[in-house]
């Protein structure tokens, strides 16, 4: 399968304010097939927005190639790329109604008046607008201003659709449900969607694929399981959801576990294949591997939270060194703090750095 | 309550003293004197007089005076120099509006500053300056002639150009900063979006930035075409004969020929058609920007 968006060896640097060089983009390569949504995750400054911008026409790169459906689209302007973008601030256009944004990208290539109208009120319908062509931007509340920017970037039906941070101004709730919509859509228009976001569960929720970005590079690309499961390295790690890193030494191999101890002597076992006695690796532990057990880790809960469903905990390990953070059912004998547990966790949840 | 109405009428009691006084007096004194009988020697006299405005519209009293279209030509003659004015002064101003509002921080200071500071010299020598300058063997025909562009002086001086040059050059700042204001705060996301959605860079202008504009141009092209119309100390000094305009005859009927109630007719004249072309303009104006 060919990729329908082929990124390679993107590079773009820019001056700081003073003087010195700046690597928005270092050498990225990445590709997007058909029908596929993407989202470039990272935190503010990244890269992530002016690789975003490249695609849609808006930055030039100092160096690398952007094919679209295998034509090459760096020199093309924005205007020629078959790639249409939701902004991060919607950019509605003021003046004029919703149906007139909704039909502008029909309205300059000149599409006849008939068809025009059955397309507006489509797109319309689509993203459940209906019978509010008529009015103007500033007469809708900020959800609905985001349907009208979907509408609007849909109608002229692009080959990849870049959303940029587009969620980041509404409400929670409404965030939650759009992101559920906006998977749904993507999937009924078959329109490849790049998805910009710093917002890692956003990014969990939606994604075919996760592109986690830091610095102009790539830190790693895979499915929101294989990010969150198995994080390539400890800024993946601490970037996708809440993470216990425990630096450890390998001591002993037990069969298909070995034991391994960090320096402040908390002691957790570990899966053996691959391992040696004397190995530094890091330990990751996601707070929902953790269990409270009779045996095992020995520790203080120094705070409770209760989340309804859940209660998280935050344990200081007798033996020493960082809190661990422990995520567990909501159990008919809540710890209290100050009060002693035992953590348990299963070898096979463990996920090792080769870092130490 | 009645104390905030108290202090309100304080804060609002001077200025609407000073405005009734000084701008709303004088205009009802215009008005009254317009329908007034012009006294021998300057002045009025307490008689209904229509032919002040018969003079202009086509009922001479046929007396002293057979009627002519001439002042109905040299106010439209004035309304045509102060559109042009407008025109030019836009087309001047609105790249350079465009232009500054993408410098950097300092530089559209800098910028700002440069556009004002025709305010600190007086209008009259600003001008003579320019006499100095379109004379025949002034500056530019100088410039024109030692670079062999033209073989004999430009008799610009005392024309109609001239005169739409000048006020040209005394509207620009009062286009400008308007028109600055309104570029400034054009989103450029919507720019983008326009871009982003297949328009070509001059469907961009046309359907998206100057609607977004056009709440500047409408106040620059307001603000430059009021003084321009009554102008006279432009054609005063740069016009002669040909550059006649509605205001030297308001000036030339209160000083020189002292009569009176005719110049206040001509000022009344000009208020009312002034205010007419604006009310037009600006209600088409917002029409326009309510449907495709």
């Amino acid at each position: 399968m060919t990729a329908l968006l082929e990124i390679r060896g993107a590079r773009r640097e820019f001056v700081t304010p003073e003087g010195g060089r700046l690597a928005a983009l270092d050498g990225v390569d990445l590709d997007v097939g058909a029908n596929e949504f993407v989202t470039l995750l990272g935190p503010s400054g990244c890269g992530k927005t002016t690789l975003l911008r490249a695609v849609s026409g808006f930055e030039t790169l100092d160096g690398g190639t952007i094919r679209l459906d295998g034509a090459d689209i760096a020199a093309l302007p924005p205007f020629r790329r078959p790639v249409n973008t939701v902004f991060q601030s919607y950019a509605l256009f003021g003046h004029m109604t919703v149906a007139r944004n909704v039909g502008y990208a029909l309205e300059v290539q000149g599409v006849p008046r008939a068809t025009y109208e059955a397309e507006v009120a489509a797109a319309l319908e689509k993203v459940g607008l209906s019978g509010l062509g008529g009015r103007k931007p500033s007469q809708l509340s900020g959800g609905q201003r985001q349907r009208v920017a979907l509408a609007r970037a849909i109608i002229a039906k692009p080959r990849l659709l870049l959303l940029d941070e587009p969620l980041s101004a509404l409400d929670r709730n409404l965030r939650q449900q759009m992101q559920i919509e906006l998977k749904a859509l993507q999937h009924r228009l078959g329109i490849a969607f790049v998805f910009v976001t710093h917002d890692q569960e956003e990014a969990l929720t939606m994604s075919d694929r996760i592109v986690v970005m830091r610095a102009g590079r790539i830190e790693q690309i895979g499915t929101p399981r294989d990010i969150y499961r198995q994080p390539k390295n400890r800024f993946v790690a601490e970037f996708i959801g809440e993470t216990n890193l425990f630096p450890v030494l390998v001591e002993r191999i037990e069969g298909a576990t070995a034991l391994a101890r960090t320096d402040a002597g908390v002691v957790l076992a570990i899966p053996a294949e691959g391992r040696r006695a004397g190995e530094r690796v890091t330990a990751i532990l996601r707070p929902t591997d953790l269990a409270l057990a009779g045996e095992g880790i020995r520790g203080t809960v120094t705070r409770a939270v209760y989340l309804g469903a859940d209660l998280h905990l935050f344990v200081q390990p007798a033996a020493g060194g960082p809190e661990i953070s422990v995520t567990t059912r909501d159990v008919a004998s809540l710890p209290a703090t100050g009060e002693t547990v035992h953590l348990a966790h299963d070898p096979a949840r463990v996920h090792l750095l080769a870092e130490a | 309550m009645r104390r905030q109405s108290v202090i309100l009428g304080l804060l609002l009691g001077p200025v609407t003293l000073f405005l009734g006084v000084f701008f709303l007096l004088p205009l009802l004194i215009i008005a009254l004197f317009s329908v007034l009988t012009p006294g021998l020697y300057g002045g009025v006299e307490w008689a209904f007089y229509h032919w002040n405005y018969g003079r202009v519209f086509g009922w001479a009293d046929g007396i002293t005076e057979i009627y002519e279209p001439v002042y109905l030509s040299i106010l439209f003659r004035s309304l045509g120099f102060a559109a042009m004015t407008v025109g030019i002064c836009l087309l001047l101003c609105y790249p350079v509006a465009f232009w500054v509002s993408r410098l950097p921080q300092r530089w559209r200071l800098v910028f700002l500053f440069l556009i004002t500071l025709p305010f600190f010299s007086s209008l009259i020598v600003r001008l003579y300056a320019w006499l100095l300058i379109l004379k025949p063997s002034g500056l530019l025909n100088g410039v024109l002639m030692a670079t062999g562009l033209v073989e004999a002086p430009l008799e610009i001086l005392y024309t109609p150009a001239a005169v739409v040059l000048g006020m040209v050059y005394v509207m620009i700042p009062f286009m400008f900063l308007p028109l600055y204001g309104a570029i400034d705060n054009l989103d450029r996301a919507q720019v983008e979006a326009s871009l982003d959605l297949g328009a070509t860079r001059v469907q961009t202008f046309v359907k998206v930035m100057l609607p977004q504009t056009l709440p500047g141009i409408m106040g620059g092209a307001v603000i430059v075409f009021i003084p321009s119309v009554g102008n006279f100390i432009v054609p005063d000094v740069l016009g002669g004969a040909k550059g006649l305009m509605i205001g030297n005859l308001v000036e030339q009927q209160f000083l020189s020929a002292r009569n009176w109630p005719f110049g206040a007719a001509l000022s009344m004249i000009i208020m009312s058609v002034v205010l007419v072309v604006l009310l037009t303009a600006v209600t088409r104006a917002r029409k326009r920007s309510d449907t495709r």
